[in-house]
């Protein structure tokens, strides 16, 4: 007879409260009116933040549970106070967009409430199967929110191709796992990592599962060559669903494929280092380059956005806690630039209609002078310019990469910032020295210019106070090692 | 020997249904082979032992998306002469990327060793089959050892089922529905009027 152990609930327990409230919230929806937009999504504000304070409360607790497939842990209770503070800030930039795109349904709320609820499963997973559980619970509300738009036949396309690629890696990640469960025998991260250790020569098996495990990760944060979907489903989805996708989900990814390469795979990193540093390259290039072409911002923030993973993954192809520490600082201070940028792109309107384009940005310095200013910080801190955040965020990542020998790739990644700075900085260009055939609508949402201000004096004054970022983010590098 | 017959039997049937799915010219006839498929298949899970998939198998594919997939071509107009049109364009292509995989594969089974210590480390205990049936072992261990993703499975099909709702309900104001509470409350004196009609007047 199998021993059954009852679970210790009190590791999971954000999860467990945001679980409850996601169902409340969806009970709420359906029996309330459809105009309840603005209540219902206060509501999942709400649930997101009470998840956050029962994390914080239990910060750092460590341990695994429900039978070791559910690990808590430093990094796990950090990569989910940012993913759960970033949902809400998305949730919270999304209200007028959707009022006057008549998109205001109340599902909205409650798809990012299961979406994140999959992301913070995602973060503790700690097995194969659970790792794969929880990336389908945050993958499925993502697929309907690019296509909430039903009306329009971008969203729709965005959210259709996002379904068949997103299906593809997941059929790439579930073959990856059959592999890897064939030749060590077990799911659990623990006991593969013990599988594997001390092994001299690693059978091709295994090797050829973790590859596919890692293709099917690399699609989700979008590095190349997986990257297709990621530009035409930023441009086709709603802007707020953009803001989303860049800021949440990509943090909860690059926490997974940190967690499992640095877990069960963690000595074979000769193995999958030179998988990682080609990623990295590759995207950090294609980032760089594709970007310059861009006239549409979210397409341009699509290909940043490919670019800064490529920085995140030098980090781990460092593989030591200097590396990871970094990761988690760049992710941290990526989120809140994505933050600040999104929130312009969602003030960019003309006579009440929104516009998408960089030149509709022209001539922004006269009428807005500290709009532009904002996009400014975001835009130089972006490109990596001292002394605002996205500086220290790449210098972290370099010295990792330094330290570990990885002198080549240092190198790529600072030339290739050089030639992501041109599409930046043509940005800034475009509002201070262009005039403007059509000015831009005055800004009048208090709410996103709260966030912007926010973010914008986190990104500025990052440098007078780093060391609470970098001491939690050397705790939970810290816990990763073993 | 006889198990060797009907495995024979049950894999051609299988391989053959399974092509003509592809290549059957009418769609009807590619839902119905695929139908045969799942029987085969079914038939196979149950001479290895795992009579809980072939029910499943059964159940829910041939019971349920099988007969979606019916409906659905039975219902909307698709036009499957024209999509099948591209294939001998792409077959080349898709031929060489499918026998790489194929190559790589065989390269991957040539090296293939199962770890003396892989018993040890497997993740529950086998029960011994003649004391416990298929169905049984899986019911011991889906609802305690691997009660975690059953919740979250139970989740992600919440979430299809909001999905597929957010994405195709729509309420049509100028549809017609019933009110039965309006229905009853209709009293004959507010909605019928008695008039006398002179002769040869009519009634305006």
């Amino acid at each position: 007879m199998i021993l059954f152990e009852a679970p210790n609930l009190i590791l999971a327990l954000p999860e467990l409260v945001l679980a409850v409230l996601a169902m409340l919230l969806l009970l709420l929806s359906v029996a309330g009116k459809a105009e309840n937009y603005r209540l219902i999504a206060k509501m999942g504000v709400f649930a997101l933040m009470t998840a956050a304070a029962v994390t914080f409360n239990f910060y750092g607790q460590a341990g695994t549970t429900f039978g070791g497939m559910f690990v808590a842990d430093n990094f796990s209770s950090y990569m989910k106070l940012l993913v759960l503070a970033g949902s809400a800030v998305s949730l919270l930039m999304a209200t007028k967009y959707l009022e006057r795109e008549k998109t205001n349904r109340t599902e909205y709320p409650v798809l990012i409430v299961f979406s994140t609820l999959g992301m913070m499963l995602m973060i503790s997973a700690n097995n194969l199967i659970s790792l794969y559980m929880a990336l389908e619970l945050q993958s499925l509300p993502l697929y309907v929110l690019a296509a909430i738009q039903r009306d329009s036949v971008r969203s729709t396309e965005a959210g259709l191709k996002y379904f068949v690629l997103g299906a593809l890696s997941s059929g790439l990640l579930l073959y990856g796992s059959s592999l890897i469960y064939g030749f060590t025998g077990a799911t659990g991260f623990e006991q593969i990592a013990s599988a594997l250790q001390g092994q001299t020569a690693v059978s091709l098996g295994v090797v050829t599962g973790m590859v596919m495990i890692l293709a099917g990760l690399a699609f989700k944060i979008s590095a190349v060559p997986f990257h297709m979907w990621a530009p035409d489903v930023y441009e086709g989805a709603p802007t707020p669903v953009t803001a989303f996708f860049a800021i949440a989900p990509k943090v909860a990814a690059i926490a997974l494929i940190t967690r499992v390469f640095m877990g069960p795979f963690g000595d074979m990193a000769e193995q999958w280092r030179q998988v990682i540093v080609a990623l990295s390259i590759a995207s950090m290039a294609l980032g760089a380059v594709a970007a310059v072409t861009q006239t549409n911002i979210k397409r341009l923030l699509a290909y940043s956005s490919i670019g800064h993973m490529g920085y995140a993954l030098i980090g781990l192809a460092a593989a030591d806690k200097a590396g990871i520490q970094g990761i988690v600082i760049y992710i941290t201070i990526y989120m809140v630039m994505s933050i600040g940028a999104f929130c312009i792109v969602l003030m960019m309107k003309q006579k009440d209609k929104m516009v998408e384009n960089i030149s509709d940005l022209s001539g922004l310095a006269k009428q807005q002078p500290l709009l532009a200013l904002a996009m400014s910080v975001m835009m130089f801190s972006m490109a990596g310019i001292p002394p605002l955040a996205g500086f220290f965020g790449k210098l972290f990542i370099f010295q990792s990469a330094i330290n570990a020998g990885l002198y080549t790739l240092a190198v790529i990644g600072v030339l290739t910032s050089v030639v992501a700075a041109y599409y930046y900085i043509r940005i800034i260009k475009v509002m201070y020295f262009e005039n403007a055939e059509e000015e831009l609508d005055k800004a009048a949402d208090t709410g996103l210019n709260l966030i912007l201000t926010a973010a914008s004096l986190a990104v500025v004054f990052f440098i007078l106070l780093p060391s609470p970022l970098l001491a939690s983010a050397g705790a939970a590098a810290q816990s990763l090692i073993k | 020997m006889i198990e060797a017959i009907f495995f024979y039997v049950f894999s051609v049937v299988l391989i053959i249904s399974s092509m003509l799915v592809i290549s059957a010219r009418n769609p009807v006839h590619s839902v119905l082979f695929l139908i045969l498929a799942f029987f085969n298949a079914a038939g196979l899970f149950v001479m290895l032992g795992a009579e809980f998939i072939a029910m499943t198998l059964v159940i829910v594919y041939v019971g349920a998306v099988a007969v979606l997939f019916l409906f659905v071509v039975m219902m909307l107009d698709i036009n499957f002469a024209s999509l099948r049109q591209g294939m001998m364009k792409h077959l080349p292509v898709g031929g060489f990327v499918g026998a790489v995989l194929l190559v790589e594969l065989a390269w991957l089974y040539k090296s293939w060793v199962i770890q003396p210590e892989a018993a040890l480390r497997a993740l529950s205990p086998t029960p011994d089959p003649s004391a416990v049936t298929n169905t049984h072992a899986l019911g011991q261990v889906l609802y305690t050892q691997y009660v975690y993703p059953f919740q979250i499975a139970g989740l992600v099909l919440l979430v299809a089922m909001i999905g597929a709702i957010t994405l195709t309900l729509r309420h049509r104001p100028d549809t017609r529905r019933q009110n039965i509470s309006k229905q009853v409350a209709r009293k004959a004196k507010d909605v019928l009027k008695v008039i006398k009609v002179e002769t040869g007047a009519g009634v305006s």
